[in-house]
């Protein structure tokens, strides 16, 4: 995409009379840039301590027997892993890409709402305050599964009651952010970039923020429905008073579906921006990646009850989804497909931004092909509950979501900082994790084909060999991370001058302002040719 | 890769390897019913389909990585489209669909089908164990788990069936179909049983049914797989699958211990005999939340040692048991307390209750008698 260069020469001079300073620069901020910084800060504070929480559930399943904790303990572990990790580091790591990158990306000056940005970024912090210290309340923090399911979460303690206000807030965060997102990515393109122009991560967070605004309510009422059930005297999921407890699973995954794709789909846009650039090769199949991102998102709006394929529904509706759900491999397929197409004859080169995205090519399609395996009903009947979906989704979530972030952060980092990471440290951070994430998820496979099932605190013998290298591995995956926090550091302090363009095959407007990019830019809009 | 494994973990591992089971299973447990058979098959089909996609997929994609190279001077190409090769690429994932998608809906529609049953059982799942009923047997038993405690804190060698042992197993004629109605007592249980191709959840206020043929006798363990409290891990499901004959024989031996438990319940049963068998009772069914010592885990589950209920009197002046007395608290439950009513037998009631009166720190001194558990229910 060429564009005629409107670069403000003035934007040091800008800077140097309106330039909030101190702890009210960030408190009061309505910068994109600024928020943006916080968002992925506050998700990265989120990772590293869910992260924790994850080596200590991989410390007592380190052997059979119980070494560390009492069972009450560890599903609390596992849950506030599940909830934290979601809600606390994947989501906000991608609004705050969002923030950095949809501005500049469109040429906008900033987001279409600056003050309702500011807020949802900081209604985040109390949301996060009530899961934290959930863990400190009389009977310890949610224990039922991220899912919290009813009759379970029913009978948990006020922790239960602080998650559920936790979900509301973070819930208003979610919509209004989307809301934001979607206003500006309407409004706010520079002239001449039609929709069908727009960068493809752009157009992945249009249709996330869109699933946000149709799934986050849902929740909401679920959580609703769970309180009154618990305080309220209501029986929406307690049989004894003419309600169903399966009501909730599945307004849960009506949500929990499309939340998926939530955590995938700004992914996919980060692989559709850093595969071109390293291929030195416009992204092959643009429309067709453009409709495969809106049939993945119609259909996950119509595939829920795959979850739940053991709760024992009539047989029509178990294969409905059953269809439905093998049907979404199709678009995903085309996505790969298009990658591979984009980078074949290309000219390729492998600095860390592209090995991660070559990595989450791989491996993201190593879950799907698990997910493709779920879906066959008979098949997940063995697999429902067992350490196979364990795999499956961290294949999905953390080779999918969480290293498509990563691999992102490399890639932008030197616009943001002005500076260039450090490529051999950043390099040995990518092994490091990739390896260690294959040794922790891949023996996860046969302990949940074998019918190890997911979330105890104790297991039969014969899973004792996986299980003791998956926790080895999962050690070194949670350590490689503070690598990560290094490099990010040694990265802001300072290092090689990064360049306008900073990578010889970037195209796109974010490209056309300094790095460091200034405090203001595109107050004049840039024209696209 | 097992033996590298085995190397970069050292000698640690090794002392763990000490079971007959299978180490490094890869792959379904070995099926034993016509349904786990084929989705056995059916997840091998799949398994090879995704293996040839996956070689082709980045075989193309690993010659490029080689090939397409800036390092070896490589230039870029700059295409960007090519509808043919979309379409194409669209279509054959769709056919591959299709062609697993025809068995698995075979197998589906097998799997559903529960009419012309030989046998039926009710399972109810409880927190946290498995109680099994053979409808119009009048044969009703619960199944706990036989691990011992010493075991799973580590005071003691594990055995072979660690976590996958109970005290009264399910017992099944082998060539039956049993058609299992499943139901939960408190919260979402799953009754799962892999070598069956069986998981079914169990779920409270409503019935759900799924049904097996096993072919070889044998012994066949499953665990809860639905996360259902603290206990989730500790709610293991075996089913011994034996000849009719032996079926037979094994459902009279159940009546036989029914009856000999009514007859004692009839008989006056003395203060030490009583408290000598509550101990056994609490210990199997009340210690996993109050605790062997009676310290409970408050805030959810209180302490007996001490506590009101378990002080106070069990009847009124009226002769009727109080309303949240002692026996009023184990017959009917409360909150996540469970009816014990249709769990335990008078005699357990009655020498449960004593126990709690008359140890654990408690020293009310009275007796409570079978016969009087019998008239309060």
């Amino acid at each position: 995409m060429s564009t005629t260069t409107a670069t403000h020469h003035d934007d040091h001079a800008h800077d140097s009379h309106g330039h909030p300073t101190g702890l009210m620069r960030w408190v009061k901020s309505t910068n994109h840039k600024d928020i943006g910084t916080m968002y992925l800060w506050f998700s990265f504070t989120m990772f590293l301590f869910a992260g924790g929480l994850a080596m200590l559930i991989r410390a007592e399943l380190f052997q059979p027997g119980l070494q560390f904790f009492q069972p009450e303990f560890f599903n609390q572990l596992t849950t506030l892993h599940g909830l934290i990790m979601i809600f606390g580091a994947i989501m906000p790591a991608f609004v705050g890409l969002a923030n950095w990158q949809v501005p500049l990306m469109i040429g906008a000056p900033d987001m279409a709402f600056p003050r309702l940005n500011n807020m949802s970024f900081w209604l985040l912090i109390p949301a996060a305050f009530l899961l934290l210290t959930s863990f400190f309340v009389p009977g310890g923090a949610v224990a039922g599964g991220w899912t919290l399911y009813p009759p379970l979460s029913v009978q948990g303690g006020m922790s239960v009651d602080m998650t559920i206000f936790a979900v509301h807030i973070l819930g208003i965060s979610s919509i209004v952010g989307s809301i934001n997102i979607i206003t500006t990515i309407f409004n706010m393109r520079a002239p001449g970039m039609t929709l069908m122009k727009m960068p493809m991560f752009v157009w992945t967070w249009l249709i996330t923020a869109y699933l946000l605004i149709a799934a986050m309510p849902v929740l909401a009422g679920a959580v609703t429905m769970l309180l009154t059930d618990r305080h309220f005297g209501t029986h929406f999921f307690n049989a004894a008073g003419g309600g169903d407890p399966v009501l909730f699973q599945h307004v849960f995954w009506f949500f929990g579906h499309p939340e998926v794709y939530i955590m995938i789909l700004p992914a996919f846009g980060i692989l559709s921006t850093i595969i071109p650039t390293f291929a030195r090769k416009p992204l092959f199949g643009y429309a067709s990646m453009v409709y495969a991102t809106t049939a993945i998102a119609v259909l996950s709006f119509v595939v829920w009850a795959h979850h739940m394929f053991t709760t024992g529904m009539p047989v029509a509706g178990q294969l409905f989804f059953m269809y439905s759900t093998m049907l979404i491999s199709i678009p995903t397929g085309v996505k790969v497909f298009n990658w591979l197409a984009t980078m074949w004859k290309g000219s390729m080169t492998f600095e860390t931004p592209m090995l991660f995205a070559v990595a989450v090519v791989f491996l993201f399609t190593i879950g799907g092909f698990s997910g493709l395996v779920c879906s066959i009903l008979p098949v997940d009947i063995q697999l429902q509950d067992t350490y196979y979906v364990v795999a499956h989704f961290h294949y999905v979530l953390f080779s999918g979501a969480a290293m498509a972030i990563m691999g992102g952060i490399y890639y932008w980092i030197p616009k943001w900082t002005g500076h260039m990471y450090d490529e051999k440290l950043g390099k040995v951070h990518f092994w490091l994790t990739t390896i260690a994430f294959n040794v922790t998820f891949f023996p996860m496979h046969f302990t949940g084909l074998a019918g190890m099932p997911r979330r105890i605190p104790d297991y039969a013998q014969q899973f004792a060999e996986f299980n003791m290298i998956s926790s080895l591995g999962a050690f070194a995956l949670g350590l490689s991370q503070l690598l990560f926090l290094y490099v990010v550091i040694k990265c802001i302090r300072g290092g090689a001058k990064a360049t306008n363009q900073v990578w010889e095959g970037a195209h796109g407007l974010e490209w056309t302002v300094p790095s460091p990019a200034p405090f203001h830019t595109f107050e004049t809009p840039p024209v696209l040719k | 890769m097992n033996k590298k494994a085995i190397f970069f973990l050292g000698t640690g591992l090794s002392s763990i390897v000490s079971t007959a089971q299978a180490a490094y299973q890869l792959n379904l447990r070995a099926p034993v019913t016509e349904i786990a058979r084929q989705i056995y098959d059916l997840h091998m089909l799949i398994v090879y389909v995704c293996l040839a996609i996956f070689v082709v997929v980045f075989g193309v994609m690993f010659y490029s990585l080689y090939k397409h190279r800036k390092s070896v001077g490589h230039q870029a190409a700059q295409f960007h489209e090519h509808h043919t090769l979309e379409i194409v690429w669209t279509i054959i994932p769709a056919l591959i669909l299709l062609v697993m998608a025809i068995p698995a809906t075979k197998t589906i529609l097998a799997m559903k089908d529960t009419t012309e049953a030989d046998m039926t059982v009710k399972v109810t799942g409880h927190q946290w164990k498995w109680e099994y009923e053979y409808l119009g047997k009048d044969v009703r038993f619960i199944s706990n788990l036989a691990t011992t405690q010493d075991q799973i804190n580590n005071k003691a060698e594990k055995g072979e069936n660690y976590l996958l042992e109970v005290d009264n197993p399910m017992v099944v004629p082998v060539g039956k179909k049993v058609r299992v109605v499943l139901t939960a007592d408190d919260v979402i249980h799953s009754w799962s049983v892999p070598s069956f191709g069986v998981k079914q959840d169990a779920i409270p206020g409503f019935i759900k049914e799924t049904w097996f043929r096993v072919d070889q006798p044998g012994t066949y363990r499953g665990q809860c797989s639905e996360l259902c409290g603290k206990n989730h891990g500790f709610m293991p499901i075996v089913i011994e699958a034996v000849t009719e004959d032996k079926y037979n024989a094994w459902i009279d031996s159940k009546k036989a211990a029914v009856a000999a438990a009514a007859a004692s319940g009839d008989k006056e049963w003395t203060k030490d005999d009583l408290v000598a068998n509550g101990k056994a009772v609490y210990e199997k069914n009340c210690a996993v939340c109050h605790q062997a010592s009676g310290a409970g885990l408050p805030p959810a589950f209180p302490a007996l040692t001490g506590s009101k209920i378990a002080n106070a009197p069990i009847f009124g002046a009226d002769g009727k048991y109080l309303k949240d007395g002692h026996l009023d608290r184990v017959l009917n439950g409360v909150r996540v307390m469970p009816s014990w009513k249709a769990l335990l037998n008078d005699v357990e009631i009655a020498s449960v209750i004593t126990y709690e009166r008359n140890a654990l720190g408690n020293s009310v001194g009275d007796v409570l008698q079978p016969a009087q558990v019998k008239a309060a229910r």
